[in-house]
C-alpha cells in the first residue's frame, strides 16, 4: 500500500512539513479567511491540472492552456457584461475551450504533428489573436448577478471550490472505473500495443485534448466570476504551473502512469509555497526557485524509480 | 590460389541455443563462395562472425594466413573485410562523397576537409563499379540498387579483399542484377573474394564458384557449383530427420470460417491472396523472411487495410479497416514482437487480459473489477501463467509468461479466427510444448487458426494444410500428407507454383 502510493505520501509529507513550520513560526497563517482565500485561488488551477494530467498520461503535452484560459476568461467576461447569466457564460467558455482543444487534438492525432510544436504554435496564435481582438484591455464592472454566480462571495467561494472538487472526483472515477479511462493509460503506455488490442488510440489522443480544452473553459469561467478585473494575461504561465503540479503529483511525463489524486497534492504543494515564503519572510524571488527545485526532485525520483524497476 | 579466409569448427551459442555447431568455411582470392540455407540455418551468425560483430565460443578464424583472435568489427575492417547488407547502411542526409569519405578518411575531428579530393575519390570509386551518379548527390535520392553500388564502391576504397554480400539481389530487377553481376565479375578479376548469401538458387550457377550449405546451425557440405543442381541443394538444405513429436490431434473440420479472395495491399506488398480456413483447422503459413506472411496477417487484422479483394467471415463479406473492426468480427492477432506491442508492461495482468474486451466486462458503463479478476484468474490457471497475482505488472513477468498474457488477451475475446505470428519464437522448450498443446485444444473447440512460423518442423508438425508464400503471393497450398520439407522449401524459393488443396 505504502509502496504503491509512495509518491502521494512523500509529496503530502513535504506539504505537511511546510505547514508544520508555518504553524510554529506563523500560526496566523491558519486563519480561516486566509486558508479559504488560498483554496479558492487554487481551485481553477486544479481543474486545468486534472485536464493536463489526462493529456500527459496519454503521452502528449499541451502548453497552450494558458492562452486558452485567457481567451475563455475574456469571452466569459464579455458575456457577463452583456447580461448573460454566469452558467450560460460558463457554458459558452467550455464550448470555446473545447473547440480550441479540438484544433490541437486534430493536428496531433490525425495530422500526426508533435504535440509540443502544435501547442507552442497555438499558444502564440491564441494569445496574439486575443491581444489584437481585445486590444489588451481589461474587463471591469461586471454585474453583481454575474460575480460569484450572483450568490455573494461567502457562498460563491464554496461553489468554486465545490465545482473543482467535483471535477476531480468525476475524473478520478472515470480513469479508474470506465473503459475509456483505461484506454488513456494504454495509449500513453504503448500506442501501437493499444492499437493492436483493438482500442482507438488516435481517438483517445483527440479526446484528451478536447477534454482539456473544455476543462480549461470551465476553469476560466470560475476565474471570471471571482475576479473583479479580467485581463487578457490572466492565463500567462498557467501551462507551467499545471504541468509542474501534475509531474510533482506523480503523473509520469513519459505517459501511461500516475493517478489523478496526485494533481490535488501537487497543486496544493506548489500553490502553498508562494504565500508560505511570504509569511516566513523570504523575498518573493525565492518562490520560482523553490518550485523549480521541487519539480527537479520529482523528475529525479521518477528516473530513480524507473532505474530501480529494471 | 591464395586463401583469404579460413574458418575452422566455429561454435557460437546464444543463451543455450547453438546458432553455429562447428561450421568450417574457406574463401579463395577471386572466388564467389555462396552460402545457402533455410531461415535460421546460421547464415547471419556466420557473416557476423566473419565481420567481427560476434565472437565465436570456439574455433579459429584465419584471415589472409593469419590466425585472428578476438576479432572486432574495426579490426575486421582493417584486415580487409567489408559487408554489404541487404538494406544499405548509408547516411541518407549526406552526399555520396561524404558517405564514402566517412569510411576512408583518417584524421582528427577538427582537420580541414579537402572537398575536391573527396569528390575526386568518390568519382573514381563510383566509376570502378560502373555507377554513373554525381558524388554530390544526397543518398536519400538514390534508388536501392544505386545505394548498393555506393556501398560496394566504398568497400573498394578501403581495399577490401573479402566482400560479404548479404542477399544483394533481393530487391533488384533483372537488369540491375545483370549490372551487379558484371561488377562482381570485375571484382573477381581484381582478386577480391566474395561470400555470397542468396535465396535465389537459380542465380547461383551464373555467379558462384562454390556453394556451402548450412542447416540448423550445422555445416552440411561444400560443393563446386558446377556439380550441384537446384534439387540437390534443396535436398541438402532440408535433409533433417523430423524427430520432434507434435501433439497434433486430428479434428473433424467444420465450415469455412475465414476466406480471402484476391486480397491485396499494395503498400505492404501483399498480392492476390486467396485462402480458406475452416473451423478446427490449423493453416500454416510458411515462407522465407520477407515473403509477406506478417504483412498478410496485418492486412487481415486491419492494421494495413486491403486496397483490393475481399474478406469473408462465415461466408459474409466484411470489411476490416481497423483492428477495432477486426476484433468485432472475431479476428484475433497475436503479433510477432510481443515484447514490444503484445502486452502493456506497466499494466497489471488483469488489465492486460481484458484490454480487448473492455466493453464486455463493463456493467452500465463501469468496469466490473470482480468480473475482470475472474477472467484473468481463469486464464492464469488455464495457461499456467506464472505470476504472484493478477494485479502484478506484466513487466515483472518472464518473456514466456508475458507471451501467455498476450495469448490470454486474445482468447478472452473468444475469436473465431486466431492468427498466431511466430507463436513459439524465443520461448523455452517446455513453454513451446504447452503452446502447441493449447493450439490443438483450441482447434478441437472449433477455432480456425492461422499460424505463421519460420520453423519448418513446427509448420509441418502442427498444420492441417500449409500455404507457402513467396514475394507477397501464395506460391502454393499443400495438404498435410504432401507437405514435405522439400516441397515447402521448393515453393518458398519460388518457381514451383501449384495449388493442391
Amino acid at each position: 500500500m505504502i509502496a504503491r502510493y509512495k509518491r502521494e505520501f512523500s509529496v503530502s509529507l513535504a506539504l505537511g512539513l511546510l505547514l508544520l513550520v508555518l504553524g510554529i513560526r506563523r500560526p496566523d497563517f491558519f486563519q480561516g479567511r486566509n486558508i479559504l482565500f488560498l483554496v479558492t485561488d487554487a481551485a481553477p488551477t486544479l481543474i486545468v491540472a486534472v485536464g493536463i494530467a489526462l493529456v500527459i498520461i496519454a503521452r502528449q503535452i499541451d502548453i497552450s492552456v494558458g492562452s486558452q484560459l485567457s481567451i475563455c476568461v475574456v469571452v466569459a467576461g464579455l458575456a457577463g457584461r452583456a447580461g448573460w447569466s454566469a452558467p450560460a457564460a460558463a457554458g459558452m467558455a467550455i464550448l470555446l475551450g473545447a473547440a480550441m482543444g479540438c484544433l490541437n487534438g486534430l493536428l496531433v492525432a490525425f495530422v500526426n504533428l508533435p504535440s509540443i510544436v502544435v501547442t507552442l504554435a497555438t499558444l502564440v496564435i491564441f494569445r496574439q489573436t486575443l491581444l489584437y481582438w481585445g486590444e489588451g484591455e481589461s474587463i471591469q464592472n461586471l454585474p453583481a448577478t454575474f460575480q460569484w454566480f450572483g450568490a455573494g462571495q461567502a457562498v460563491g467561494q464554496w461553489l468554486v471550490i465545490g465545482i473543482s472538487g467535483a471535477v476531480l472526483a468525476v475524473a478520478m472515477a472515470v480513469t479508474n472505473y470506465v473503459p475509456a479511462g483505461r484506454a488513456i493509460y494504454a495509449t500513453g503506455s504503448d500506442f501501437e500495443a493499444a492499437r493492436l488490442a483493438g482500442l482507438k488510440p488516435k481517438w483517445v489522443t483527440f479526446g484528451v485534448f478536447i477534454l482539456l480544452g473544455g476543462l480549461t473553459g470551465l476553469a476560466a469561467s470560475l476565474e471570471a466570476v471571482r475576479k473583479s478585473q479580467l485581463g487578457p494575461k490572466l492565463g500567462d504561465g498557467l501551462e507551467m504551473r499545471v504541468i509542474a503540479a501534475a509531474v510533482v503529483g506523480g503523473i509520469a511525463i513519459s505517459g501511461g502512469r500516475g493517478r489523478l489524486i496526485g494533481c490535488l497534492i501537487g497543486v496544493a504543494l506548489l500553490q502553498t509555497i508562494a504565500p508560505a515564503l511570504n509569511y516566513l519572510g523570504f523575498p518573493p524571488e525565492w518562490e520560482k526557485a523553490c518550485q523549480g527545485l521541487i519539480i527537479l526532485l520529482a523528475v529525479a525520483s521518477d528516473a530513480f524509480d524507473r532505474k530501480k524497476g529494471h | 590460389m591464395d586463401t583469404l579466409l579460413k574458418l575452422t569448427s566455429i561454435v557460437k551459442s546464444f543463451g543455450g541455443v547453438q546458432a553455429l555447431k562447428g561450421v568450417s568455411f574457406d574463401l579463395q582470392a577471386g572466388e564467389v563462395h555462396a552460402i545457402v540455407g533455410e531461415n535460421g540455418a546460421g547464415k547471419s551468425t556466420l557473416i557476423k562472425t566473419i565481420s567481427g560483430a560476434h565472437q565465436p565460443d570456439s574455433g579459429t578464424i584465419e584471415i589472409q594466413g593469419q590466425i585472428v583472435r578476438h576479432l572486432s568489427p574495426a579490426h575486421a575492417k582493417t584486415l580487409g573485410v567489408a559487408v554489404i547488407y541487404q538494406q544499405p547502411a548509408l547516411f541518407p542526409d549526406l552526399t555520396i562523397a561524404e558517405n564514402i569519405a566517412l569510411g576512408l578518411e583518417r584524421g582528427g575531428a577538427w582537420r580541414k576537409i579537402d572537398w575536391r579530393a573527396r569528390h575526386r575519390q568518390a568519382r573514381e570509386l563510383l566509376d570502378r563499379v560502373g555507377a554513373n551518379i554525381a558524388p554530390e548527390t544526397e543518398v536519400r535520392q538514390l534508388t536501392m540498387p544505386q545505394q548498393q553500388l555506393v556501398e560496394i564502391a566504398r568497400s573498394l576504397g578501403t581495399n577490401a579483399r573479402i566482400l560479404i554480400l548479404d542477399e544483394p539481389t533481393a530487391s533488384l530487377s533483372d537488369r540491375e542484377v545483370h549490372h551487379l553481376f558484371g561488377v562482381i565479375r570485375e571484382l573477381k578479376k581484381l582478386g577480391v573474394g566474395m561470400v555470397y548469401i542468396s535465396h535465389r538458387l537459380e542465380e547461383l550457377p551464373q555467379i558462384a564458384d562454390r556453394v556451402t550449405v548450412l542447416r540448423d546451425g550445422a555445416y552440411v557440405g561444400t560443393r563446386l557449383m558446377a556439380e550441384v543442381d537446384r534439387a540437390e541443394m534443396i535436398r541438402l538444405m532440408v535433409g533433417r530427420e523430423l524427430s520432434a513429436v507434435f501433439p497434433k490431434i486430428t479434428v473433424p473440420l467444420g465450415e469455412v470460417v475465414l476466406e480471402t479472395r484476391n486480397l491485396s495491399c499494395r503498400t505492404s506488398g501483399v498480392m492476390d491472396i486467396s485462402l480458406k480456413v475452416r473451423a478446427g483447422e490449423i493453416l500454416g503459413l510458411a515462407g522465407l523472411m520477407g515473403a509477406g506472411r506478417t504483412e498478410f496477417a496485418r492486412v487481415l487484422f486491419g492494421l494495413t487495410p486491403a486496397d483490393r479483394g475481399e474478406i469473408l467471415l462465415n461466408g459474409k463479406r466484411g470489411s476490416v479497416d481497423s483492428p477495432a473492426h477486426a476484433v468485432q468480427l472475431g479476428i484475433a492477432y497475436v503479433p510477432e514482437d510481443r515484447r514490444r506491442h503484445g502486452v502493456i508492461l506497466e499494466m497489471p495482468v488483469a488489465a492486460n487480459t481484458t484490454l480487448a474486451i473492455l466493453r464486455t466486462i463493463s456493467r452500465g458503463g463501469l468496469l466490473d473489477f470482480a468480473g475482470e479478476r475472474g477472467i484473468a484468474e481463469k486464464f492464469v490457471k488455464l495457461l499456467g501463467i506464472k505470476t504472484p497475482s493478477v494485479s502484478a505488472a506484466v513487466g515483472n513477468l518472464s518473456g514466456g509468461n508475458q507471451q501467455k498474457v498476450s495469448l490470454a488477451r486474445w482468447l478472452a475475446t473468444e475469436p473465431k479466427v486466431m492468427i498466431l505470428d511466430e507463436p513459439t519464437q524465443g520461448v523455452d522448450v517446455g513453454a513451446k510444448a504447452e503452446i502447441h498443446k493449447l493450439m490443438g485444444e483450441l482447434a478441437r473447440r472449433g477455432m480456425a487458426i492461422i499460424m505463421i512460423s519460420s520453423e519448418m518442423p513446427e509448420v509441418l508438425g502442427m498444420s492441417d494444410r500449409v500455404a507457402v508464400m513467396h514475394r507477397g503471393r501464395v506460391a502454393g497450398v499443400l495438404d498435410r500428407e504432401r507437405a514435405t520439407q522439400e516441397a515447402v522449401l521448393e515453393m518458398a524459393l519460388g518457381h514451383a507454383s501449384e495449388v493442391m488443396a
